[in-house]
């Protein structure tokens, strides 16, 4: 891969109907769909598909399907997302996932989805953050189903299980560098290269499916994976498409003191709670209601706030611990044996005996490219939304936007499995009714291939893990939990000379076998455009609202700002985008004061 | 105090051996894990290769042979397996290496896909999910948390010589899930599959499958099951016997 490679060969065109870019949760649900359908589909991923961050989900999957409740019912679900997400979700389509949800659900369970149950057989529920009956009128709801805390490794292996059955085309361990782009704006593909051959490839096709998942690797610490760079997101921007509320990033409350592991919030719905230095369940000044079981943004802030005032735990005073040990050795053996595995490596502490040090962790990015129910991407010309012929996104990567400013615990799953069935579907009749896209030219797909170009060809620059390190710390320290302004002011002026040093970078090793420096480089480009894109969304949004909290604007600006935020890549802009405030069969939900 | 680590090395662009490599590195203060470690070598030597993504122990990415015996990288921690101050890598014994630790997993995943790792029922699916007690839920315990790292199969001598034909242990894993599962109505079907000489009987109880699983699973057992299943049918479904007949 030394030597320019001339992809236009037509040797190095592979050809599909549909191309799914990430093979976790959101892009399996939708090459299964796809599978069925007779259309030549391919996935291709960075990674055998199990090895994708899906698997590390744990509490389980949110979706009325009245196991717990029997008379449990999807618009309650619907107004506790709408809630959740402080009131910037948009409405038809948390109506389209809250009401669609039983019915993705129990296909899982028909392809093999080990749930844990209940006496009577039907799926296990457990109580979730943000959850409620009657509108948030009836108490805590016990709603998210759950295969032990292994909810994500299941549903990812039931995933690639049906996936194999159905015979789809996987290509694994090839690595998507940019979308190709035709002279109308269409997506036509990508460029891709296998990692471990190294051949380049043009991947041809009608639809392309960004399922690439989050980029919680821009913060220093998060709970992500190592494997979670945005690269989707790199992509679009790149191109010049829009992202939107890029700003909205989720702190989960409970991730491991120093080694940012995710611990579920199914302990906190099982009966554990937060205590702080002074042992007390400090949750219940702040959430007098709701308590351990707040909205994960309120309950991540009460944590840095206890910890501010010191009141932390440990020598550093830096955590809080999460308490367990009242629950039982059954309880926990039973419900929650991944975290006492978990625990133990990795804070070495028995939950059944001691309480767990926790922090709130980078976890979720809310934001991505601002898709319709169907999975169809949007871009924004002169103040108008216009559909990008040929390209898609599910998932992480996407911003549906079922979780606004704050998403609630357990809608992420049943977000990858609704909206992935729902954009293989609509992809299928789109293809078979004649639609599809026009070719690109030899220059268009050139110039896709030019990152990868000019890094093979780099003869000096900047050190990959150096920049990386720089990037992380930037954004760990001037858009975390709480913002202000002039703090994020600074920060994008480091992204500036970020950019400069990721846009040079140096790629000393230039063998073709797997070379994971190629790849590492490529990534961190991406994650500079994701940073880029977050730091910039919140430096503009001057409110606080859901997991977006500034010191120098603490209240909700419903006049300004209940919208979301679409960020303009090549003007390096903010623009205002609606929410949809009409959903089909119910009548919308009006924004109220938001506490629990 | 410094730590002197062993490192599997080979390019195949470059190296016409594979070779070991030694790096000097300073003992962490902290007791941190293998894959911390290899994090940190990288830093200083790019080329060195690797598989990895979760970090905590779940997507099976960094299975390597660690001082010996096999492991994921990312929850063994130095305590556990340094011999005074040295560490040994390599690669995941019996698969082809591609790069440094990076096997070439292909036959792993065709032992996988040859036991039909997913569900099967006769009936129609009802409207809502099918109904399955707890108890019955509990079988499957033990056996759906495989995460296919391949560190039981690759420590197998049986695999070893027969990676082809043996199912190897993580597979067998699953074909119990699967056997196990009351929803699943193609036991029958299922057994036959297993019933030549290979497939299943190469096991020999050597329990190197037990011994490195990192997740606390135990094939060997599973593999037992299977094997009576085989002898005896399963009661309940009323199997006649298969393989070695």
């Amino acid at each position: 891969m030394n030597k320019v490679i001339n992809i236009s060969k037509k040797n190095n065109i592979k050809e599909f109907d549909a191309l799914i870019v990430g093979g976790g949760g959101s892009g399996m649900r939708t090459s299964l769909e796809l599978a069925k359908s007779g259309l030549n589909t391919a996935v291709i991923s960075k990674v055998f598909p199990t090895r994708s961050h899906t698997v590390s989900a744990q509490g389980g999957i949110t979706c009325a399907i009245q196991s717990a409740d029997p008379n449990d019912d999807w618009r309650w679900h619907m107004y506790d997302t709408v809630k959740g997400s402080d009131y910037i979700g948009d409405q038809d389509a948390i109506e389209y996932m809250c009401s669609e949800g039983p019915k993705a659900v129990y296909e899982l369970e028909h392809m093999g989805l080990p749930f844990s149950r209940f006496e009577n057989g039907r799926i296990y529920q457990r109580p979730f953050g943000g959850q409620s009956k009657d509108f948030g009128k009836g108490g805590q709801a016990a709603r998210t189903c759950a295969a032990a805390d292994r909810t994500g490794h299941a549903l990812l292996h039931t995933l690639y299980q049906n996936n194999v059955k159905e015979g789809t085309n996987f290509l694994n361990e090839w690595f998507a560098v940019d979308l190709v782009k035709n002279s109308k704006n269409e997506i036509t593909g990508v460029i891709a290269f296998s990692i471990e051959s190294g051949e380049v490839c043009y991947l041809k096709a009608q639809a392309t499916v960004l399922a690439t998942g989050g980029a919680g690797r821009i913060y220093a610490s998060t709970t992500n994976a190592l494997i979670n760079t945005g690269d989707g997101l790199g992509m679009t921007l790149r191109a010049g498409f829009p992202a939107q509320d890029m700003e909205m990033w989720q702190f989960h409350p409970t991730g491991i003191h120093g080694a940012g592991s995710l611990v579920t919030e199914g302990c906190r719905g099982e009966g554990g709670y937060l205590i702080n230095a002074d042992g007390e369940r400090f949750m219940e000044r702040y959430a007098p209601n709701a308590k351990d079981l707040a909205g994960r943004d309120v309950v991540a802030r009460s944590m840095v706030m206890e910890i501010l005032e010191g009141r932390g735990c440990g020598p550093e005073k830096d955590h809080v611990y999460l308490k367990l040990d009242h629950l039982g050795a059954d309880v926990l053996n039973s419900k929650l044996p991944g975290i006492c595995e978990l625990s133990k490596t990795f804070a070495h502490v028995d939950p059944i005996k001691e309480p767990i040090p926790v922090v709130p962790t980078c976890h979720y990015m809310m934001g991505g490219t601002p898709t319709n129910i169907h999975g169809q991407a949007f871009s924004r010309n002169d103040g108008n939304d216009f559909m990008v012929s040929g390209l898609f996104s599910v998932g992480e990567a996407a911003c549906v936007s079922v979780h606004g400013a704050n998403r609630l615990g357990g809608n992420s799953l049943l977000d990858l499995v609704v909206f992935g069935r729902a954009a293989g579907k609509h992809i299928n009749e789109e293809l078979k009714s004649g639609g599809g896209v026009e070719n690109a030219s030899n220059e268009d797909i050139e110039l896709a291939m030019s990152r990868l170009n000019k890094l093979n060809e780099s003869e000096s620059g900047y050190e990959v893990a150096d920049v990386k390190k720089q990037l992380q710390t930037c954004m760990q320290n001037y858009f975390g939990v709480f913002r202000r302004g002039e703090f994020m002011e600074k920060g994008v002026k480091e992204l500036e000379e970020i950019r400069e040093k990721s846009e040079n970078l140096y790629l000393k090793d230039k063998s073709i076998a797997f070379n994971t420096n190629r790849v590492e480089a490529l990534e961190l480009q991406n994650l500079l455009e994701v940073a880029e894109a977050t730091a910039i969304s919140a430096m503009m949004r001057d409110e606080s609202r859901g997991a977006h909290a500034r010191d120098d604007f603490p209240e909700r600006d419903d006049e300004n700002w209940l919208c979301h935020s679409l960020y303009d890549p090549v003007e390096k802009k903010l623009g205002k985008r609606d929410v949809n405030f009409v959903p089909k069969e119910v009548e919308a939900f009006p924004p109220k004061m938001r506490s629990y | 105090m410094e730590l002197s680590v062993s490192l599997y090395r080979y390019n195949p662009e470059q190296d016409k051996f594979p070779y070991m490599k030694n790096y000097k590195v300073k003992k962490p203060e902290k007791d941190i894990m293998v894959l911390d470690l290899l994090n940190m070598l990288k830093e200083d030597d790019a080329t060195i290769s690797y598989r990895r993504s979760c970090r905590e122990g779940v997507c099976g990415s960094d299975g390597m042979n660690i001082n010996g015996k096999n492991g994921l990288a990312c929850i063994t921690p130095l305590s556990e397996v340094l011999k005074g101050n040295k560490l040994e890598l390599r690669p995941l014994p019996g698969l082809p290496v591609i790069r440094d630790l990076i096997v070439d997993m292909t036959q792993f995943y065709e032992q996988y896909e040859k036991i039909k790792p997913f569900l099967q029922s006769d009936s129609e699916p009802p409207e809502q999910e099918r109904l399955q007690s707890p108890q019955d839920r509990d079988k499957l315990d033990g056996l759906y948390e495989c995460i296919l790292c391949a560190c039981c199969s690759t420590s197998c001598p049986s695999f070893w010589w027969n990676p082809d034909k043996f199912v190897g242990p993580a597979a067998l894993l699953q074909a119990y899930r699967f056997l196990a599962d009351t929803r699943d109505t193609k036991k029958q079907e299922r057994l036959e599959e297993l019933g030549d000489p290979f497939s299943v009987y190469r096991c020999h109880g050597i329990m190197n499958c037990v011994n490195v699983c990192p997740k606390g699973l135990n094939p060997n057992k599973a593999i037992g099951e299977i094997k009576s299943m085989l002898l005896t049918g399963s009661k309940e479904d009323k199997i006649k016997v298969v393989g070695l007949e």
